[in-house]
């Protein structure tokens, strides 16, 4: 059951407040620290010999020329490190018929993806590493590749793992009710081809690593730009044959994840190899152009739809046919079948039907392995469901928002279960469309739509519903065997002073989670922000837990900071009942000082009760409890997962003679429970929402028939710019989950969500009139010139 | 990665940077704004050079008239190309093309010269200077030589610049009264390079078309020029995409840089228009 934090003028109010970020000044005085920046002593570089064909077998190795330069100590094949580090296989139980076949941290015998590392060159700098490794001299036999996707389960196309009997690594299928009957019977019936472009994530921090192993003290240290310290923590150990008590991972500074930074990568385990070998600190640092190829990929999608509505639009049923191709190997631990697995159960998801039937069928191919990144599987999702709703009211003639109205679940329809089996708490699908509405001014946007019309302009405006994943259960992944932790603790302490320090083991990616955790535990302790010191990313020293990822960190980190912290208020009052002869109870602690609950009126600062309980703990109470330590965890246990919603709407220009769009303007009314932070929520829906306009306009790595990679570098894989960002308006609705004291949900993939699907369906309204259409992403100026006939040859 | 430079040395005139490429033995590379080759070095597409700084000449900056004549040094910035009121008055083609050139920091750094000699397809100003009929002034180990525009672009990042040279400056003829330059092209994004671009300058002996990112170096459009010099704005346009023969990329294909080089005509046609009217 929630907490009562309507009232802005409670006592210690931070909790639906914007508070500054403790670390701003920090960072924008340049004074992070990022893995990059630390320097030990006897600290060398490593840099990785990568595969330049998507499949070949290595027939030698020669060092020699390398191991000549000035600087280069060490080269190591797969074979040297395959000695001390087993290889891994990304599968998950509760993943019926998943498949992958082992995965060693540098390619023994074969490399399967153009980027795949062969061999590593250690140097005492990156430039005598790099010097080395081009001199790395590596004989290939070229085999068959495996590159399209859908021919790569036919007959005559080459088993990618002959072992794994064919290239096939994943199927999953949802059918309820009777959709052949539905179908047959429907008053109108929609089907439409979707593609969603090939992408990664661009964190302005590459991936990065430093692993120090200490034979005398018997323990690997790993400062690491990662989500999640923990898993990788156990990873460490399970691979290089250490106990995880002897592994630590120290997470500070990072530059942006989005998904990219919680997934295990050979290059990063084998630095972590190598280091133990040489038992000396080694450093990794991805550089731009190999992150192209070793980051993992996302999003690539073919996915035929369709949808059967009756004559006034009420939604009968939907049949998806969801196919993704994820590169050789599955990604460790967390797989590569996520991603399809969520598109299949996020389809339709916003509306009130009842037959569902949906398949994704997810095949290895010789490319770059693809993973979970930023809003996995959603917009896939929302783009097919959302072009398809848009298409049965333009069949009916109805207006997009209309169509919305007459399906979305009611808001008093919870809790309720999804024809996919999702299971809803309670969402606000039309209060939020209302708002969005009037946030958009709907009406009058169509009248400018049809004034710029008359004057040869072409304009569009587009819908796009959704629901959101977020707070994870141990149904997530626990559930099939990985030790990825859906617990999170924090610890809460005061010390003499009177300020108080949180550990926390979810983790601050640049995103504002120490700001988030600092108002929640000023909040529940009772004293200022700026007195909250927080400590995440490090295993030694924070409670176990499992990081940033799936909109966890404020719903689940959060809960157990503010579960913590009133814990520790309650120590504190009891030691000040017996200080003040008073009952705990008529107390309590404002501003930093404990006063009367009564009347607030000021009776000690905290700071005299730290000097009593630290060093005159002598004139207490014998017996008195005085344990200003206090330790919380959380995990969601009443779903599986708690579903947030959200619309948005986009208004975009086409250049009907070039193709190209403009972004005018783009709406997002999102609910994601107990907003913490406005200012952080609204920030997170605009980046999401950039990268989902990046999806829509810009994003796609291409490959060639052979599996080469393309566009693998800044100028030719474009990413959203601030000169394409149209406004972003953002407005909530707070429905919290009754599930925690403090109600909040996740909102980190809410804006990813919905935006393309908002730009497809803008970019389909300006074109419908001129009989044109678009449904393959990225909508580049030469696709929209395609879809309105333009262009032919 | 990490840039691998066989070496640095700043060139304190002229003579001592000809001196300076005369013993690179082959690898000497100049270092004006850096923009391109800094970034080629940095992805080891090329190592090993020996860098001849000349940013520190002074005979290679300043603009100045020289009669009928606009004489630019290659020294001048991109962001100085876009500030400076000579070229605003008689090359505003330049002026122009600096808003659609990359982003704030490059052009703070990349030189007019630096892309001339760069020679990158892509590119606009190679192509304004031939729209422009400019003349690309060299000095090398055998002496001075002028180079028309015409000449002067051979191929993909190929001029007719010879080893051990160094483009100086460019000079132009000063716009004629009632003279029109336009510059128009479409990037996905602002400040990349274009997919398709073209300047067209009017003047009274006729029009010149200059194509950007169509084609292997800037050349003159010349079926182009002389239907648009007989007044016929659909025959120019059809004798354009005629005589393209564009690159097919990731971002578009080559039917489509044809379809798009013959909007871009249309409208620069159409800005030309209104701006002479």
């Amino acid at each position: 059951m929630n907490s009562p934090f309507g009232n802005p003028n409670r006592p210690n109010s931070y909790i639906g407040k914007t508070v500054p970020r403790p670390n701003a000044k920090r960072l924008v005085q340049g004074r992070g620290q990022y893995v990059d920046d630390m320097v030990l002593p006897r600290m060398v570089h490593v840099v990785f010999v990568r595969c330049p064909h998507a499949h070949a077998k290595i027939t030698g190795i020669d060092a020699t020329g390398a191991l000549a330069v000035k600087g280069v100590l060490r080269v190591f094949t797969g074979a040297d490190i395959a000695a001390v580090c087993t290889p891994w296989v990304g599968t998950l139980a509760h993943l019926k018929g998943l498949k992958s076949p082992p995965e060693h941290a540098i390619a023994t015998d074969r490399a399967c993806w153009v980027g795949e590392p062969v061999a590593a060159v250690v140097a005492t700098s990156r430039a005598a590493a790099e010097d080395g490794a081009a001199l790395v001299d590596v004989d290939y036999e070229t085999l068959a590749e495996v590159t399209d996707m859908m021919t790569a389960l036919d007959q005559a196309t080459p088993v990618l793992h002959p072992e794994m009997g064919d290239n096939l690594a994943f199927q999953r299928r949802h059918d309820e009710g009777d959709v052949d009957a539905v179908f047959a019977a429907a008053h109108t019936v929609v089907e439409a081809h979707f593609q969603t472009g090939r992408h990664t994530g661009v964190t302005l921090e590459p991936r990065s690593i430093l692993v120090d192993w200490n034979p005398g003290e018997g323990q690997m240290i790993a400062w690491h730009a990662t989500q999640a310290p923990h898993m990788i923590q156990v990873v460490l150990a399970q691979h290089l044959d250490l106990p995880e008590s002897r592994v630590r991972v120290v997470c500070g500074d990072v530059g942006g994840s989005y998904g990219i930074k919680v997934h295990i990568y050979p290059d990063e385990i084998a630095t972590a190899a190598i280091a133990k070998i040489m038992a000396r600190p080694v450093k990794f640092i991805a550089d731009r152009l190999e992150s192209f190829t070793t980051d993992i990929h996302a999003r690539d999608h073919e996915i035929w739809g369709r949808i059967a509505v009756d004559k006034d639009g009420k939604i009968l049923a939907f049949d998806i046919d969801d196919w993704t191709a994820i590169g050789a190997y599955s990604v460790y631990p967390r797989t590569s079948a996520i991603e399809g697995n969520q598109v299949v159960n996020l389809c339709g998801g916003p509306y009130d039907f009842k037959d569902y039937r949906a398949k994704t069928t997810v095949v290895f191919q010789n490319k770059t392995p693809t993973s979970q990144y930023r809003a996995v599987g959603h917009p896939i999702a929302v783009t097919v469901t959302e072009g398809l709703v848009d298409m049965a009211a333009a069949k009916l003639g109805l207006d997009p928002v209309e169509i919305r109205r007459r399906n979305l679940f009611a808001d008093d329809a919870y809790p309720v279960v999804s024809p996919a089996k999702l299971r809803f708490e309670g969402l606000s699908h039309h209060a939020s469309l209302d708002k969005l509405i009037a946030l958009m001014d709907y009406d009058a946007l169509r009248a400018d739509q049809a004034d710029a019309k008359s004057r040869g302009v072409v304009r569009g405006i587009g819908i796009a519903s959704f629901i959101e994943l977020t707070n994870p259960s141990p149904f997530m992944y626990g559930i099939g065997g990985a030790r990825i932790s859906a617990q999170d603790g924090c610890t809460v302490r005061m010390d003499p002073d009177g300020s108080i320090v949180a550990a926390s083991s979810v983790t601050e990616q640049g995103q504002g989670t120490e700001a988030m955790l600092s108002q929640i535990v000023a909040e529940g302790v009772g004293v200022l922000p700026s007195e909250v010191r927080i400590i995440t990313g490090d295993t030694q020293s924070t409670p176990y837990g499992g990081g940033t990822w799936a909109s966890r960190g404020a719903g689940i980190g959060g809960e157990a900071a503010l579960q913590a912290a009133r814990a520790l208020r309650g120590a504190i009052l009891e030691v000040a009942g017996a200080m003040l002869q008073c009952a705990p109870d008529t107390l309590d602690i404002r501003d930093g000082a404990v006063v009367d609950k009564a009347d607030g009126a000021d009776r000690m600062p905290l700071g005299e009760l730290g000097r009593i309980v630290y060093f005159r703990g002598d004139t207490l109470p014998k017996g008195l409890p005085r344990e200003l330590v206090q330790t919380r965890h959380y995990t969601p246990a009443d779903y599986p997962f708690a579903f947030t919603n959200g619309v948005q709407a986009s208004y975009v220009e086409v250049d009907t003679d070039t193709g190209a769009v403009k972004l005018l303007n783009h709406w997002c009314v999102e609910d994601c429970g107990r907003v913490i932070n406005p200012q952080l929520v609204d920030e997170q829906i605009r980046g999401g929402i950039v990268q989902g306009l990046g999806a829509a306009l810009f994003e796609e790595l291409h490959y060639d028939a052979e599996g080469q990679l393309l566009n693998g570098s800044m100028a030719d894989y474009l990413v959203p710019m601030a000169g394409e960002m149209p406004d972003m308006i953002i407005a909530h609705i707070e429905t919290p989950t009754l599930e925690s004291d403090l109600g909040a949900k996740g909102a980190g993939e809410a804006g990813t969500a919905g935006a393309a699907a908002a730009v497809m369906n803008a970019i389909n309204d300006a074109l419908r009139p001129l009989g044109g259409e678009v449904t393959a992403m990225p909508f580049t100026p030469e696709r929209v010139l395609r879809g309105l006939g333009k262009l032919t040859d | 990665m990490k840039a691998s430079v066989g070496g640095y040395a700043r060139a304190v005139d002229l003579r001592h940077a000809l001196d300076l490429l005369a013993q690179g033995d082959g690898m000497a590379r100049v270092l004006a704004g850096g923009q391109s080759l800094v970034a080629a070095m940095n992805m080891r597409l090329s190592s090993g050079d020996l860098l001849v700084d000349i940013n520190h000449i002074a005979a290679l900056k300043g603009v100045t008239r020289e009669g009928d004549r606009l004489r630019i040094g290659a020294l001048t910035r991109h962001a100085e190309v876009a500030t400076d009121t000579l070229i605003a008055q008689h090359a505003p083609l330049l002026r122009k093309a600096t808003d659609l050139i990359a982003h704030a920091a490059i052009r703070n750094r990349g030189t007019i010269g630096g892309a001339l000699a760069h020679a990158d397809p892509a590119a606009e100003f190679p192509a304004c200077v031939l729209a422009l009929d400019a003349m690309v002034h060299v000095d090398g180990p055998d002496g001075a030589r002028d180079i028309p525009a015409a000449d002067f672009f051979t191929g993909v990042f190929e001029t007719m610049l010879r080893e051990g040279e160094i483009l100086t400056a460019l000079s132009l003829p000063v716009a004629e009264e009632g003279e029109g330059q336009v510059i128009h092209e479409l990037a996905r994004r602002i400040g990349d390079y274009a997919l398709a671009g073209l300047c067209v300058v009017r003047r009274k002996a006729g029009h010149r078309i200059v194509c950007i990112s169509v084609g292997t170096h800037p050349e003159l459009a010349t079926a182009a020029m002389d239907k648009l010099d007989a007044g016929d704005v659909a025959g120019a346009v059809a004798a354009l995409r005629d005589a393209l023969d564009p690159p097919s990329d990731t971002q578009a294909s080559a039917a489509y840089r044809r379809h798009l080089a013959g909007v871009l005509l249309e409208r620069a046609i159409a800005d030309l228009n209104g701006e002479s009217a």
